[in-house]
């Protein structure tokens, strides 16, 4: 029998709260399906990298992307046993505004047999403006004994 | 002729460590991630101190990319930072100790940053050195590398470039 996109969706969110690191930061997962993914995380003090401004750190919208990445790796049609980051490229193009949920968006453009690969942007709550933009390579961990359809 | 006396070691040390944790002590992230920096002279070492709750993959366990990326990232604004406050705290331009989070002049801003991960981070701490292969008056780039057992073999490095902090911005 053949997974029903709820079902995958219900998994990627299991296993996305199953992250402590991404538990840590109260990430959420809002989106996902079919190599595109939506998670955010609510603005929290203990992120902030700039105490002056009160502006988030880059390493948490790092964190953010790297984990919103890899669930549009899981959430391929492809649906790989796991996934790991190969490389990640992030570019920061403006201050996060204090006090505003940042959400990041991955899209999984292209897969091969052993790799994925994913762009994603973050926002605040002014979607018109990304405040990042990344780019990635993610491993694609076949399970052990492959599942044939029949 | 003769030289100055050599400045009583406490006192530098006292100079050098107040900028550090000028630098450190008051950004949220660093303590909420568990990062510490050692010194020896202007050499830094960033230590993530290991805790669960940096895990991204329970079942190898492995360290979550996330979390390295943003050790890596801190490793490398520290250390550009620290060492443009070496030299005003050096020459006497800035009191080193008398610095503090709300006195501190403006830091370099990240434009971009590229972690290559080598292999899966182990739970347990990891130590990471970054390297200023530039720093212009506008820009500056940053080499970091980050092991855990054995310093020969990393298990991540990132390059990022920085806009340093001027008069205009």
């Amino acid at each position: 029998m053949a997974t029903t996109s709820e079902d995958k969706a219900r998994i990627a969110r299991q296993f996305i709260e199953a992250i402590p690191f991404s538990k840590a930061l109260r990430m959420h997962l809002d989106e996902i399906g079919e190599g595109l993914a939506a998670i955010s995380m609510p603005y929290d003090a203990a992120l902030v990298g700039d105490p002056r401004t009160g502006v988030i750190h880059g390493g948490a919208v790092s964190a953010l992307m790297d984990t919103c990445g890899g669930a549009a790796v899981m959430s391929h049609a492809d649906a790989p046993a796991g996934t790991a980051t190969i490389d990640l490229r992030i570019d920061y193009m403006r201050p996060a505004t204090p006090g505003q949920r940042i959400v990041a968006r991955a899209e999984c453009y292209h897969v091969t047999r052993s790799v994925a690969f994913v762009r994603a942007q973050a926002f605040d709550e002014d979607e018109t403006r990304p405040v990042a933009a990344a780019t990635g390579a993610f491993t694609i961990e076949q399970a052990r004994t492959p599942e044939r359809a029949p | 002729m003769s030289r100055p006396r050599p400045e009583p070691v406490h006192l530098i040390k006292q100079r050098r460590d107040a900028a550090l944790s000028a630098l450190v002590d008051g950004v949220p992230y660093i303590r909420t991630m568990g990062i510490t920096f050692d010194r020896r002279g202007d050499e830094l070492t960033g230590v993530l101190n290991y805790d669960d709750k940096l895990i991204g993959n329970p079942f190898l366990p492995a360290l979550h990319g996330g979390a390295t990326a943003a050790f890596l990232e801190t490793t490398a604004i520290i250390e550009l930072s620290f060492q443009i406050l070496w030299d005003e705290i050096e020459s006497g331009r800035l009191e080193g100790g008398a610095l503090t989070p709300e006195t501190l002049p403006r830091l370099p801003k990240t434009i971009d940053f590229t972690v290559d991960y080598l292999r899966s981070g182990l739970p347990r701490d990891a130590y990471a050195r970054a390297r200023v292969n530039r720093s212009g008056r506008r820009y500056a780039s940053v080499h970091v590398e980050a092991w855990q057992d054995n310093r020969s073999r990393l298990f991540a490095q990132a390059t990022g470039h920085f806009l340093m902090p001027g008069r205009s911005n």
